[in-house]
């Protein structure tokens, strides 16, 4: 991998077009900004904000079943909203719907609602049975980013990578 | 502009039938409910996608086919209470403005499916093509009766969209529904879409 793209997000970045995800949709978070910065100038992807986290699960899922690869971005919070269309939508239909959330609620979080519903995140996972994977160093976020997005869609299966704090800094605030 | 109140209350099943024979290779993704029931009942495509759950996701799913296939046409078809679950896709289709996409909107004012209680937006008497327009998709009508359904998916299928399509309904349940199978539903519209086998 090229030097300019070792930072997390420049790897995030150029294994998304090595593995032809070009659908990037997001609601936005501050800690993936980097991200979503390089994406939306890099002209092989289509990305676009959606209004809310389930309208990105549906967008990524039709343009899946019409050939198109997409990812979901999104926080901790975002992603608490979703359990009945993974379960109804996704796992149900086996529907390779890769989501990619930016951590919160833990590591130095801020704000109480944050860090109590980020304990919701794996246990609903879990719950779903969906393969997902925490991703929380640089050396291996390559590996662990293209592997999951490989095995998501030979297997057809939803698919979730967490990005830690340790992985992205976080947000904090002082106290 | 027309209002909602001007609109003749139709029937879902005939309507559905009219559009069904207009279509030769476009998809539908019919939304949960009475709106896949109806179009599973007239007459199975193989570009037909049925959505068994995940209620408000039927515009979504299809602005996403719409940007994956931009030469296919697609039609979502949506319930008043679906779509009331999820406006904010209105503004994220008008954002991307896909031309072969079209929402048609069964508006019914009530929730069938689960003992036709009214929905909030019936009891205020909110003006879904009036939300269509205002979230930034001009092509918004109500159809004022069966003559003009028609017209108006012969305009969605010839020109440029994205077209929302209002039409108020009856409360007349579903003949038939499909089979409750959502992977094999899945695979067989994809199939039929030309993205698998």
């Amino acid at each position: 991998m090229a030097e300019a793209a070792m930072t997390w997000h420049g790897v995030i970045t150029e294994v998304l077009r090595r593995s032809e995800v070009r659908l990037v949709t997001y609601v936005p978070d501050n800690v993936l900004r980097p991200l979503i910065g390089e994406i939306e100038a890099d002209p092989f992807f289509t990305a676009f904000p959606v209004a809310r986290e389930e309208e990105g699960v549906g967008i990524v899922c039709g343009a899946w079943m019409g050939g198109l690869r997409g990812i979901l971005l999104m926080q901790t919070s975002g992603f608490a909203t979703l359990a009945n269309v993974i379960a109804s939508l996704p796992c149900a239909a086996q529907i390779p719907m890769v989501m990619m959330v930016s951590e919160r609620g833990t590591l130095g979080e801020f704000n109480l609602g944050q860090a109590l519903v980020c304990r919701t995140m794996r246990p609903v996972l879990d719950a779903l049975a969906m393969e997902h994977h925490t991703v929380t160093r640089l050396d291996e976020t390559e590996f662990t980013v293209e592997r999951t997005l490989r095995q998501a869609f030979a297997t057809q299966a939803p698919a979730c990578l967490i990005l830690s704090p340790l992985l992205t800094g976080g947000k904090t605030v002082k106290a | 502009m027309e209002t909602l109140h001007n609109a003749k209350v139709m029937n879902r099943f005939d309507l559905t039938k009219r559009l069904v024979a207009k279509l030769k290779d476009e998809a539908v993704i019919g939304g949960i409910g009475n709106s896949n029931f109806d179009l599973w009942a007239s007459g199975h495509r193989p570009q037909n996608f049925y959505m068994l759950g995940s209620m408000g996701l039927a515009a979504p799913i299809a602005l996403g086919f719409a940007l994956a296939q931009p030469q296919r046409r697609v039609f979502a078809l949506e319930g008043d209470g679906s779509l009331l679950m999820q406006l904010g896709c209105l503004s994220t289709i008008a954002t991307r403005a896909p031309r072969n996409l079209c929402v048609i909107l069964w508006d019914n004012g009530v929730y069938q499916i689960t003992g036709s209680q009214p929905t909030p937006a019936a009891t205020a008497r909110t003006d879904f093509v009036a939300i269509a327009r205002a979230s930034g998709l001009p092509q918004s009508h109500w159809a004022a009766d069966e003559a003009e359904f028609e017209s108006l998916v012969d305009a969605s299928l010839a020109g440029e969209g994205p077209f929302f399509i209002g039409v108020r309904v009856d409360s007349q349940p579903a003949v038939a529904q499909p089979e409750r199978d959502p992977s094999r539903i899945r695979d067989a519209f994809m199939r039929g879409v030309g993205s698998k086998g």
